[in-house]
């Protein structure tokens, strides 16, 4: 049973998490845009996330056309196995995988450094020297999630699709022509829009998050060490839970 | 000018300060004493808007800023400069990117310009060469020159410093001590200084102002303080302990 102070607690973070997007808003459009610290935080998010979401894509492509094809080629389906990866890696897997893995890398570092910075007095500090912490430190790592996380999962579905294939052609035997040609008929453009839509959305919210929970650090060493956990957690439950109302959703939009 | 009036804050049932009211000249020093807890770091951020009171109010050259939103306060701290008590370096930058933090972010001066006010700042804190250093790899008092060339290099009308000297050896807190003399000299800027250093009060005073249980305990002159026969000055002053209030592990 949910107590009044929790919910109260949880009511007033949500409203807190909305006036900082409000903020987010009117530094977008009334501030000077930091370039630098948007650069650094492409490199950080969008260079160095590379490796782990390559990682995650290829194997999970892999386990997934080894799983389907073991139960269609029961049925004698061999050849539509890819397209069920491609499909499957495109719309769901591909977006909330890539989100679960940025959000584990990111969206903890983000609350970490903020929290560090928060109870070292430094973004004081950047309140004394007149700059808005929402404007140095919250635009252009929201910015750069943005703009990372539909890349990151463009790379991951690639990947996922390329080691399936791979391992079906190469390993299991599958054939090449007809499980290309089914990739190709049954992967619609709106799948690969859908992934793309969720990837920025995800995007939205793992930075939100993270960017919320390290600017509301409190204490020492133990509180930022619960913020980034809650920052990891409650992104990865927000990607997990809004992946189900966006498919719901998109599915309208591109049916 | 800064002055506060009736300024009440409290977290929780604890009171910190209790209509606290006081004024400060242009270019006067001014140290708050007292001990830990009575809210004079507290009073500090409510001075530049970092702490929002539960009642009462702040004027900074006759402006309220009580009340102001996030965005309109940093138009009004551009006049501060703070000398936090950590420092507050931060920790990814450079000297020379913390030094000149202001003016890259203004983008009013060309970058040789701009390299030229971080050296003179430096300088003026003894640390010309360290530019290229990162905040990890300085001592406790070269952090603290760092923070204050940090806020004076945009030539602030109003310097507060929290706790300048604290876990400082003598030797560094002296030259901490002068240096704040120097930069006050040398801007002209309102010095509100919060210590528990009684050589920082003798050194940089003009004025003191005691804080106790949230209410200002004593405001006079250093002479007048250290010659105070006031039981709780005269205790505060030489550090002496209430031996009944001492507690022992068994």
């Amino acid at each position: 049973m949910v107590n009044r102070a929790g919910l109260e607690s949880w009511v007033s973070g949500l409203g807190r998490l909305t006036l900082l997007l409000m903020e987010i808003g009117k530094s977008l459009f009334t501030q000077k845009f930091n370039w630098d610290g948007f650069m650094q935080q492409m490199h950080f998010i969008g260079v160095k996330s590379q490796s782990v979401v390559l990682i995650t894509g290829a194997f999970t492509g892999m386990v997934l056309c080894a799983q389907t094809y073991f139960q269609f080629h029961k049925v004698h389906m061999d050849s539509a196995t890819l397209a069920v990866v491609s499909v499957s890696m495109c719309s769901e897997l591909g977006p909330v995988l890539t989100a679960l893995m940025v959000a584990g890398r990111v969206g903890a570092a983000m609350a970490a450094e903020l929290g560090t910075m928060k109870v070292t007095e430094q973004i004081d500090a950047l309140r004394t020297l007149a700059t808005h912490p929402v404007d140095y430190l919250v635009v252009p790592r929201l910015l750069a999630t943005l703009v990372a996380m539909p890349l990151l999962t463009i790379e991951a579905v690639a990947i996922g699709i390329g080691s399936g294939y791979v391992l079906g052609v190469g390993l299991l035997g599958m054939d090449a022509a007809y499980s290309w040609a089914f990739v190709v008929k049954y992967t619609d453009v709106n799948e690969i829009y859908t992934g793309i839509i969720k990837a920025t959305i995800f995007g939205l919210c793992i930075a939100l998050i993270g960017c919320y929970k390290g600017l509301n650090c409190e204490g020492g060493a133990e509180g930022v060490g619960k913020s980034t956990t809650e920052a990891v957690v409650y992104s990865s439950i927000t990607v997990l839970m809004s992946n189900f109302f966006l498919t719901l959703l998109l599915n309208r939009i591109f049916p | 000018m800064i002055e506060t009036h009736e300024l009440s804050k409290k977290f929780g049932s604890n009171v910190v300060l209790d209509k606290v009211s006081f004024s400060v000249p242009e270019s006067q020093r001014l140290v708050i004493i007292g001990r830990s807890g009575t809210g004079k770091s507290v009073l500090l951020k409510h001075l530049i808007g970092l702490m929002e009171p539960d009642s009462g109010e702040v004027k900074v050259d006759g402006e309220k800023i009580t009340g102001l939103e996030e965005r309109e306060l940093l138009r009004v701290r551009s006049k501060f400069g703070m000398l936090f008590q950590s420092a507050a370096l931060f920790d990814s930058l450079s000297v020379a990117e913390n030094v000149g933090f202001v003016l890259q972010r203004e983008g009013k001066l060309s970058a040789a310009e701009q390299k030229e006010k971080i050296s003179e700042a430096l300088e003026m804190v003894e640390l010309a060469g360290t530019e290229e250093k990162k905040p990890s790899e300085l001592s406790g008092g070269m952090r603290k020159r760092v923070g204050l060339a940090r806020a004076i290099i945009y030539r602030p009308e109003i310097i507060v410093y929290d706790e300048p000297t604290t876990g400082l050896d003598p030797i560094v807190s002296d030259s901490i001590d002068k240096l704040i003399l120097r930069v006050n000299e040398q801007l002209k800027a309102t010095t509100i200084v919060v210590t528990h250093d009684m050589r920082t009060v003798k050194t940089v005073a003009q004025r003191v102002m005691m804080l106790k249980k949230g209410h200002i305990y004593v405001d006079t002159t250093p002479d007048e303080l250290f010659s105070s026969q006031d039981p709780v000055v005269h205790q505060f002053v030489n550090g002496i302990a209430d031996a009944k209030n001492i507690e022992f592990e068994p």
